[in-house]
């Protein structure tokens, strides 16, 4: 039995088809990444799995529990962190975790010691009596996370979790979601950030314009696009974007210091390169290549390129 | 499994609200200063007498104090994005309409029981039939609070807008529903809009209950009341499905 499973969901807003059709499955104990550019459907589709709204069509099983038909069983058996960090301002990090307790139905003495457990776990011990709308972003979404796992849900869903937060936050977001996979939790995320899916997920499903263009592992969706790949350069000076114009280099992009270079045949780059370093009197301070990456996948199927 | 799971989540959002909203600003002014200014105004330096005066003031009091809670509730909820998180716990929409609901009835019932309590210890405030009294204030509460958030439902995660919209349908009815003109004195346009406010019957079961004089019958009255609770729900179920995305 799949964790999530979806089959033929389609929401539409006035005359915008927000998710066409949309089919998925996730097994259990999954890290499930679901991407897509901006407005690709990514949270009216979380929003559906999770029963926030209702589709105009089709179906959704949480753990085999019809969400439309039964839709508070089925909401016992997940957590959720929407997209903004989604908790009582006026009320402690501990009074949002015992409100949270207390909608899942446990009782005091679990609720206390879910949320000692909880708050050590997440780094709020000694903050957990002040009111919430105190706290930094990180903080606040900290306090989500906690109040979507205080009952151990079997399935986690993550609206962009990481979004804007500082690394400190971000590598404890990470942190609990490998420790709550290794319960046993399905994880369901949506992020913006490749690299977070490329390293994260077991799965990826990229959606856009509200349908599902591609559903496989990290690995093999970038073998989809095996043609490609890169050579990243840095010099000791500021290049402009013209010392690349070349046949051999697809396209050319700034990547912090360096510049990331997308070809179908990198060692023909690399001589390009060194050449028109030679000509130009500028040293090459690093070079190095790389296969096709999730990134480049991502861009194709959304057709960014 | 549902319906165990239903009622427990009316009654932690009722818990929830009555924590969270309470003391809010806008329910202290419209839901409790509000109505008793209007008392001084309209009765201080004024020669009315205050048992006949008492019942409608009595039904002001449970429309203001019933009615202040929900406009602020789901706004206030969609502005601080905790609407979301809400709805994805084990709660279905009708027992997040029916918590503030509660929340609003209980808040009125509170303060006009204290206020009449009060009352009772300066004034001789009679009761003719304490079961229609204690009857009127039920459904009284329920159909105010009831109208209370269906007033909350326009699309708007901005508090002060939906206060404004709601004192802006609040403030009419007291004075087209019996409280200062009594009903018996009314004609045409004035008598006809009182009949199509629900405070108007109210205010007859209290003075029925209270004074033992009323111009409708206690079942008008009574049906009316829970008719109206009934539709004012229902309007809310199609008016927030309607506006669900709205502010999430």
């Amino acid at each position: 039995m799949n964790s999530i499973q979806a089959d033929h969901l389609k929401k539409k807003f006035g005359s915008v088809l927000a998710v066409d059709d949309v089919n998925l499955s996730v097994s259990e104990g999954e890290i499930f990444g679901f991407l897509g550019p901006n407005g690709a459907g990514k949270t009216t589709t979380i929003r559906l799995l999770t029963g926030v709204l209702t589709s105009d069509s089709g179906t959704v099983h949480i753990n085999g529990i019809n969400i439309h038909n039964h839709p508070l069983e089925a909401k016992m058996q997940i957590g959720v962190i929407p997209e903004s960090s989604t908790v009582y301002g006026d009320l402690s990090a501990e009074q949002n975790l015992h409100l949270s307790g207390k909608m899942y139905g446990m009782s005091k003495a679990l609720r206390d010691k879910r949320i000692e457990e909880i708050l050590s776990r997440l780094g709020l011990k000694g903050k957990d009596r002040i009111p919430v709308r105190t706290f930094s972003k990180g903080m606040k979404q900290r306090v989500s996370i906690a109040c979507a796992i205080i009952h151990k849900p079997r399935i986690l869903f993550l609206d962009e979790p990481t979004s804007g937060l500082d690394v400190q936050s971000r590598r404890l977001v990470i942190d609990t979601i490998h420790q709550m996979n290794e319960q046993g939790s399905t994880i369901f995320l949506t992020t913006h950030n490749i690299d977070e899916a490329n390293t994260l997920c077991q799965k990826v499903c990229i959606i856009n314009k509200g349908k599902i263009v591609a559903l496989d592992s990290p690995e093999r969706l970038k073998k989809m696009f095996d043609t490609t790949q890169s050579v990243e350069v840095s010099f000791d000076q500021v290049v402009s974007q013209d010392l690349f114009e070349a046949d051999v280099i697809l396209r050319a992009e700034p990547c912090g210091d360096k510049w990331r270079l997308y070809t179908n045949d990198p060692d023909r780059v690399i001589k390009y390169i060194s050449r028109q370093s030679e000509r130009e009197s500028i040293i090459i301070t690093s070079l190095s290549t790389s296969g096709p990456s999730l990134e480049e996948a991502f861009l194709n199927l959304t057709e960014c390129v | 499994m549902e319906i165990p799971l239903f009622f427990r989540g009316i009654l932690v959002i009722t818990g929830k609200n009555i924590r969270l909203y309470y003391t809010k600003p806008p329910v202290l002014m419209f839901g409790l200063l509000f109505p008793l200014f209007m008392f001084f105004a309209f009765f201080v330096g004024r020669n009315l007498d205050l048992n006949t005066f008492f019942p409608g003031f009595l039904a002001m009091m449970i429309f203001f104090t019933s009615s202040s809670v929900g406009p602020l509730i789901t706004p206030w909820e969609k502005r601080e994005k905790t609407y979301e998180r809400l709805l994805s716990y084990p709660v279905t929409q009708d027992s997040i309409i029916l918590g503030d609901i509660a929340a609003g009835a209980i808040f009125g019932i509170g303060i006009s029981l204290l206020l009449w309590i009060v009352s009772t210890l300066f004034i001789q405030v009679p009761i003719s039939n304490p079961a229609l009294f204690i009857l009127g204030f039920i459904l009284g509460t329920l159909s105010c609070a009831t109208l209370g958030v269906l007033l909350a439902s326009p699309a708007s995660n901005n508090p002060p807008n939906v206060m404004i919209f709601s004192n802006l349908i609040r403030f009419p009815l007291i004075f087209i529903s019996g409280i200062f003109v009594p009903l018996s004195q009314m004609q045409g346009l004035g008598l006809t809009l009182a009949y199509c406010s629900p405070l108007t019957y109210m205010v007859d079961l209290f003075n029925l209950a209270m004074a033992g004089t009323s111009v409708l019958s206690p079942i008008v009255d009574c049906g009316v009341l829970i008719i109206a609770s009934a539709g004012f729900i229902l309007f809310t179920k199609v008016i927030q499905k309607r506006n669900m995305m709205k502010g999430l």
